[in-house]
């Protein structure tokens, strides 16, 4: 059995310098991403040290208010990065509701299940429950963006195909019933190709940080079923409650579709 | 009978009017002038303020599905959903078949083009065949959004002969159009929307 390999600063050092090679090429081919990649790799270095300081601060508490804390930020980071994704926003509270809610009601409900599953004790313990957390709201955050951005572009791309069957005395989820099902494969493909190809395209990053750090390969096999089970169960629950909830929103309780209240924003973050 | 009681559709002032069981209301105006947006207020599927009644009931009494399949709005440019036109119908009740089987003699239409893709058929053909699709379930109000644009003056003759046949039923029709003639030969009463609305963002809403 190996043993866990602790890194030196130095062997960072090391590892950075291949990022040096990224701003060559970027240098030599005229890409003018030099600056990018240097404030990507800074914010990188300064957001993983500070979350790690916060997390060993976290993990050293008792209470579960600071595990409450600290997921409550992670909530609204979530639907932050989601608004930043969406070519067409919701205006005012619709936005935030819509983006934050989906993701991380379904990363808390299937962290949940894991704790059942693995039982920490105590079950709060931020050191089991916070990373679970982090990474299943991290995982649904992506398919939400894309159901969000599908169901919103289909909206206003088929405007006069909603209103038709509206007109014809549709209710709204029939009058959207064609755009909800492909709205929903958009948001499910990513996590269906992920567990396709875990394994043979890629070692999961998981994975590979545990054998990294000297656990046995079957061991770390049976978290990453886990793991990749609870995303793929927290992105379908998050895409269904996001797609849904954006028919809600995209309506009204007159079953009138209600376009003006998104806004368009051309300088949407596409991922 | 369909009143409409201050129905405010900006920026239109307050409109007030009834349209009797077998009447026919036309309403005219300038493009822009708010005639597709008075039309789409009444059926409920644009915001409006005031109140509008079917037969003495408003119609936030009535579920607005329920009220869209009373009060019919049709647009002058029919969308579909579907690939062929048989798709888009609600065929499950037995005398359906039979119904729209008689509105597309009326229209000059072949059962064929039912089944024929969508965009294969002419813009008249789909103009008649959203038409049927507005006619089948027997709302008591059409709101009809410039009924016979793009249609020839033949055709245009028949789908003027089918509203008649609807009055004759007893349904009450508000139609927007340009065509005064048209307006002479099917109105009993007229609504003169004046001034056209101001363009906002280059988009009307």
């Amino acid at each position: 059995m190996t043993t866990y390999v602790p890194l030196a600063y130095s062997d960072l050092i090391v590892a950075a310098a291949l990022v040096a090679i990224n701003g060559a090429i970027s240098f030599v081919y005229g890409l003018k991403l030099e600056k990018t990649l240097a404030i990507a790799s800074l914010r990188m270095i300064v957001q993983l040290a500070a979350v790690a300081l916060i997390l060993k601060f976290i993990f050293a508490q008792t209470s579960p208010l600071w595990t409450v804390l600290f997921a409550s930020v992670m909530a609204v980071a979530a639907g932050a990065e989601i608004i930043m994704r969406q070519e067409h926003r919701f205006a005012g509270w619709r936005a935030m509701l819509l983006s934050s809610s989906p993701a991380f009601l379904a990363g808390l409900l299937t962290t949940f299940i894991a704790l059942a599953v693995i039982q920490p004790q105590p079950w709060h313990a931020p050191r089991i429950l916070l990373p679970l957390l982090g990474m299943l709201v991290g995982n649904s955050l992506s398919g939400v963006a894309l159901v969000l951005d599908s169901m919103t572009s289909a909206a206003i791309r088929e405007r006069a195909q909603i209103e038709a069957r509206l007109a014809l005395g549709a209710t709204r989820f029939v009058a959207f019933e064609d755009i909800l099902r492909r709205s929903l494969r958009t948001g499910l493909m990513p996590i269906l190709n992920a567990m396709a190809a875990a394994g043979v395209v890629s070692l999961p990053g998981m994975m590979t940080g545990q054998i990294l750090a000297g656990i046995d390969p079957v061991e770390a096999a049976k978290y990453q079923v886990l793991i990749m089970f609870l995303i793929a169960g927290a992105t379908s629950v998050a895409v269904l409650a996001g797609a849904l909830a954006s028919v809600w929103l995209l309506t009204d309780e007159r079953h009138r579709l209600r376009l003006d209240r998104l806004n368009a924003h051309a300088d949407a973050r596409r991922s | 009978m369909l009143r409409i009681d201050a129905l405010k559709v900006d920026p239109l002032p307050p409109l007030s009017f009834s349209v009797a069981n077998g009447e026919c209301m036309a309403i005219e105006g300038p493009s822009g002038s708010g005639k597709t947006r008075l039309l789409r207020a009444i059926a409920d599927l644009h915001p409006a303020a005031g109140h509008v009644f079917l037969n003495g009931a408003e119609r936030h009494e009535i579920p607005a599905p329920e009220w869209r399949k009373r009060v019919r709005y049709a647009s002058s440019e029919p969308a579909w959903w579907t690939a062929t036109a048989r798709q888009a119908f609600d065929l499950s009740e037995k005398t359906a078949q039979s119904k729209l089987d008689r509105l597309l003699t009326a229209v000059a239409l072949t059962p064929k083009s039912l089944d024929a893709p969508l965009s294969e058929l002419s813009t008249g053909e789909r103009q008649r065949l959203a038409l049927a699709r507005a006619l089948i379930d027997e709302p008591s109000v059409l709101l009809l959004d410039e009924p016979a644009s793009g249609l020839d003056p033949q055709t245009a003759a028949l789908v003027e002969e089918l509203i008649r046949f609807q009055l004759l039923a007893g349904r009450s029709v508000v139609f927007a159009s340009h065509d005064q003639a048209q307006i002479n030969r099917l109105a009993d009463a007229r609504l003169q929307l004046a001034k056209p609305l101001p363009v906002r963002g280059g988009q009307r809403a």
